[in-house]
C-alpha cells in the first residue's frame, strides 16, 4: 500500500505564497479530485508534488509512503539505493526524475513538445535509469497504444509535437501504462480531449486504480471529468488550502452552486492569478 | 606582406594549365599586398583572427597519408587501371556507371586515390558515356577562372591550391550516386588550400558529400568551395568538418543559382580550433532557389563561426536558412546572416533561421541577423535565439523518470535532428549523428577517425 502523504504544504512561487497550508492524503487504489477556480493553486499543487523547479516548498512534507518493507542496515547491498531501503520517502528536495523513480507520475494541462524525442525513446531511457529493463518497453508501449488508441503512427512523432489534445492525452496514458506509478497527479486530464479520447484515457486510468493499485489525484476545474472518471474523495480548494473534503456529493453540489460557497469574502480584492505554465508563449515560431 | 611564405613565385611554380598559373600569380600578387582582416571589420566581429600567424604555416605540395575518416556505405565504382595517363589534366573516373559512387582522397591538398586505388593507377581518361566528370582543372577549363574570392582566404585559396578538384556534370545528366570527396591532413605546420568546384549543367543533378578530417596536428586549412548550378539543375551538397582541435579553418562556399536551378548546402562544424565558413549563396535567375541546412556544436575551447550571405538578384528567388548550434565548455560561436534582396528581385521568399543552445555558463554564442531588401513585394523573415536547454522541456523529461543528464542529451540531439533530416546526402546522416552523439555525450576525441566504427566499411 503506497500513500502520498501532503502536510501543511505551503509554496512560493516567485514573490507570491500560493499554496497556503494544504493537507492531504492519497493512498493505492484510490482517486482524489482537487477542484477549484482559476488561480486556487490548483496547478502549482501538481508541480510541488512533482518538484518543478521554481515552485519553492516554503514549510510543510511531501513524503511518499511506499509500502516496500524496511531492510535492516545489515542486509543493504550495493544493488538496493537509500530510496530502496525506506518505506517513506522525503520527495521535497529530490529532483523531478528521483520523485519519479519513487512512484509519482504527473500530466499536464498542455504537455511540453520536445522536437526531436521521440516517446519510446524517452520511455526507454527512463525505465533504464530506475534499473528496469530497456529492451521491454518497445512492445509495454505498443500494448498501452492499443488499449487506449493512441495511433502507432504518432509513436515515432517527435514528443507532442503537432499532435491533437486528444493524442496528447492518450499519449500521457501510454506512459503512464509503461511506467506503472505509484501515485499520478492529472492536472485538468479533461482539457482539449474530445468525448472519445477522455472516456479512452478515463478508462485506462481507472484499470490502474483497480489493477495496479495506482492512487490518482485529479485536478480540474470542471465536474466533466468526473463524470467518467469516479472519484472517491473530493477537495474543494481555494486561495491555497483545501476549503472541504468530502465524498461524490460534493462535486454535484458544486455543479448547482458553483464556487461561490466557498469563497472568501475577503479575497474580493484583485487577486494575481498565477498561470502556472509558460506554454502559451515562444520566444521564436517555427517557419 | 602577408607573409613571405605565400610568394607569387611560390604560387607561379604550382602546376597545372596556363590560365590557371596565370590566374594563381596574378592572386597571389594581390595577396602578397594585402593586409591580415581585424576583428573591426563587421565581417570577422567576434574572431579571434588577430592571433593568425601566417609564418607559422608552410604551402604544403606533397601528400601524406590516406583519410581514415569512415565513409558513408555507398556503391562505389572501379577504377579502370588500363587507361593511366598524365596526371593532372585527365579525368579520375568516368561516368559511365552514375549508379556507383565515386570516391576521390586528397591528402595535404594532393589528390592521392581514387575509389581506393593509388593516383598512378587510377587515372582513367576520357569521358564516359554520360559525361560525367571528376577531375582536376585542364586547359579548356579557362571559362571557370571567374573570381569568387569573397576574402583575402579566397584569394590565397585562388593563388595556391595546388590541385582544386572539379565536379563536371553535362547538361540533362541525372547523377544518382553520391560524390565523395574525402580530404585528409597530417602534416604539422602545413597551410593547405583545398578547393572544389562543382560545375552542374542545365537541368542536371547530382551530389556532393566532403569531408574533411586530419591528424591532431597544427596546420592552416582554407578551402573555397564553387557551386554552379546552370537553369534547372539540381544540386546537394554536405561538407562534414571534423578537423583536429589544434587546425585553423577558414573557408568560403560561393554559389551561383541559375533559373529553376535548386540548390540544397550543408555543413556540419564539428572540428577545428577556430572553423570559420563564409557562405554567399547568389539566387541569378528567376525561380532559383537555394536552401542551407547546417549544424554547429562547439566544446573545449574551439570558436566556430558562420557568416551567411542570401543574395537575391532575380525575381521570384527562394532562399531558406536554417543554423543550429550548440555550445559546450569554453567553447564559441558566431552567426551571422544577411538576407539581400536586389530591386528586381520582385517575388522573393527568404527565411533564416539561427538558433543556438548554451550548454555551459562559460559557453557562449553569438547571432546576428540582418535584412536588407530593396523591392516591396517580398516575403522575408529571420528568427534567432540563443539560450540554455528548455526548461519546461527538461521538467518534462525529468518528470517521466529520466535523470537530468540524459535528459539534456537528448533535448540537445533532439534539437540537431531537424537540420539532420534536411541534409541533402542522406547516406552521410548516421556518421554525423554519431559524432555528434559523442561531443553531446562529453566524449569528444576530437577526431572522427579516433572512435567511429559501426555502419561503415
Amino acid at each position: 500500500m503506497s500513500e502520498l502523504i501532503i502536510e501543511d504544504l505551503q509554496v512560493r512561487v516567485g514573490n507570491q505564497m500560493v499554496l497556503n497550508g494544504v493537507d492531504l492524503r492519497v493512498s493505492s487504489g484510490e482517486v482524489h479530485a482537487v477542484m477549484g477556480p482559476n488561480g486556487s493553486g490548483k496547478s502549482t499543487l501538481a508541480y510541488a508534488i512533482m518538484g518543478k523547479p521554481g515552485y519553492e516548498v516554503v514549510s510543510g512534507a511531501i513524503t511518499l509512503r511506499t509500502g516496500r518493507t524496511v531492510i535492516s542496515r545489515e542486509t543493504v547491498t550495493p544493488e538496493n539505493t537509500p530510496r530502496d531501503r525506506v518505506d517513506l520517502i522525503d520527495l521535497v528536495g529530490l529532483s523531478p526524475w528521483e520523485r519519479a523513480h519513487a512512484g509519482l507520475f504527473s500530466t499536464q494541462q498542455y504537455p511540453t513538445e520536445v522536437p526531436g524525442v521521440g516517446l519510446e525513446n524517452m520511455l526507454e531511457e527512463a525505465v533504464a535509469a530506475a534499473g528496469g529493463d530497456r529492451s521491454a518497453v518497445e512492445v509495454q508501449v505498443a500494448d498501452e497504444a492499443e488499449l487506449v488508441g493512441f495511433n502507432a503512427d504518432l509513436l515515432y512523432r517527435s514528443l507532442n509535437v503537432d499532435l491533437s489534445g486528444g493524442e496528447m492525452k492518450r499519449s500521457e496514458a501510454v506512459q503512464l501504462g509503461v511506467l506503472r506509478p505509484r501515485i499520478a497527479i492529472l492536472d485538468e486530464l479533461d482539457s482539449g480531449l474530445d468525448v472519445d479520447a477522455l472516456a479512452a484515457v478515463s478508462h485506462r486510468i481507472e484499470q490502474a486504480t483497480q489493477q495496479d493499485n495506482l492512487g490518482v489525484l485529479a485536478i480540474t476545474h470542471f465536474s466533466r471529468l468526473l463524470s467518467v472518471l469516479r472519484a472517491d474523495v473530493v477537495h474543494i480548494m481555494i486561495d491555497g488550502v483545501i476549503k472541504e473534503t468530502g465524498g461524490p456529493d460534493l462535486a454535484a453540489q458544486l455543479e448547482q452552486t458553483g464556487y461561490d460557497p466557498w469563497l472568501d469574502k475577503r479575497a474580493e480584492s484583485p487577486v494575481e492569478i498565477y498561470l502556472g505554465d509558460s506554454e502559451d508563449y515562444r520566444d521564436y515560431e517555427r517557419l | 606582406m602577408i607573409s613571405p611564405n605565400f610568394s607569387p613565385e611560390l604560387a607561379g611554380a604550382l602546376p597545372g594549365p596556363e590560365w590557371l598559373v596565370s590566374r594563381r600569380v596574378a592572386a597571389a600578387e594581390q595577396a602578397a599586398v594585402g593586409a591580415l582582416p581585424t576583428p573591426k571589420e563587421e565581417v570577422w566581429r567576434y574572431t579571434p583572427i588577430s592571433k593568425l600567424d601566417l609564418a607559422r604555416y608552410q604551402l604544403s605540395t606533397e601528400p601524406g597519408g590516406v583519410s581514415p575518416v569512415p565513409v558513408p556505405q555507398m556503391p562505389m565504382a572501379k577504377a579502370n587501371p588500363e587507361t593511366v595517363q598524365d596526371d593532372l589534366a585527365d579525368d579520375l573516373v568516368d561516368g559511365s556507371d552514375l549508379a556507383e559512387s565515386i570516391l576521390v582522397d586528397t591528402s595535404n591538398g594532393r589528390l592521392c586515390a581514387v575509389n581506393g586505388d593509388d593516383r598512378a593507377g587510377g587515372a582513367v581518361n576520357g569521358l564516359g558515356s554520360k559525361g560525367l566528370q571528376v577531375r582536376t582543372l585542364n586547359a579548356d577549363d579557362a571559362e571557370l577562372a571567374a573570381s569568387v574570392d569573397v576574402d583575402l582566404f579566397a584569394l590565397m585559396n585562388t593563388a595556391f591550391s595546388v590541385e582544386p578538384v572539379l565536379v563536371k556534370v553535362p547538361a540533362g545528366v541525372d547523377v544518382p550516386a553520391t560524390i565523395v570527396v574525402r580530404h585528409w591532413f597530417d602534416v604539422d605546420g602545413a597551410a593547405v588550400f583545398p578547393r572544389l568546384i562543382i560545375d552542374a549543367g542545365p537541368d542536371s543533378s547530382v551530389r556532393v558529400l566532403e569531408l574533411y578530417g586530419s591528424s591532431d596536428i597544427a596546420a592552416f586549412v582554407s578551402p573555397v568551395v564553387e557551386i554552379r548550378a546552370a537553369a534547372a539543375a539540381r544540386v546537394g551538397y554536405l561538407a562534414v568538418q571534423d578537423l583536429g582541435p589544434k587546425v585553423w579553418h577558414i573557408g568560403s562556399q560561393v554559389c551561383h543559382i541559375a533559373s529553376q536551378a535548386h540548390l540544397r548546402a550543408s555543413t556540419a562544424a564539428l572540428g577545428g580550433e577556430y572553423a570559420r565558413m563564409r557562405l554567399d549563396t547568389h539566387l541569378l535567375g528567376r525561380g532559383a532557389t537555394g536552401d542551407l541546412i547546417s549544424l554547429y556544436y562547439g566544446d573545449g575551447e574551439q570558436t566556430l563561426d558562420f557568416r551567411t550571405f542570401q543574395d537575391h538578384v532575380a525575381p521570384d528567388t527562394s532562399s531558406s536558412l536554417l543554423f543550429k548550434g550548440a555550445v559546450d565548455d569554453s567553447s564559441r560561436s558566431v552567426y551571422t546572416g544577411m538576407i539581400r534582396v536586389r530591386p528586381d528581385a520582385r517575388g522573393t521568399n527568404a527565411y533564416q533561421t539561427n538558433r543556438n543552445i548554451k550548454l555551459s555558463e562559460t559557453a557562449w554564442a553569438e547571432s546576428v541577423p540582418n535584412l536588407e531588401i530593396e523591392n516591396n513585394e517580398v516575403r522575408c523573415s529571420h528568427a534567432s535565439a540563443v539560450g540554455p536547454i528548455d526548461h519546461d522541456q527538461l521538467f518534462y523529461l525529468e518528470s517521466r523518470g529520466v535523470p537530468t543528464e540524459t535528459a539534456e542529451q537528448l533535448i540537445v540531439r533532439g534539437f540537431f535532428d531537424e537540420v539532420l533530416e534536411q541534409f541533402s546526402v542522406p547516406e552521410a546522416v548516421p556518421a554525423v549523428r554519431e559524432r555528434l552523439q559523442a561531443k553531446i555525450a562529453g566524449l569528444s576525441a576530437g577526431l572522427i577517425s579516433a572512435g567511429l566504427s559501426s555502419g561503415y566499411e
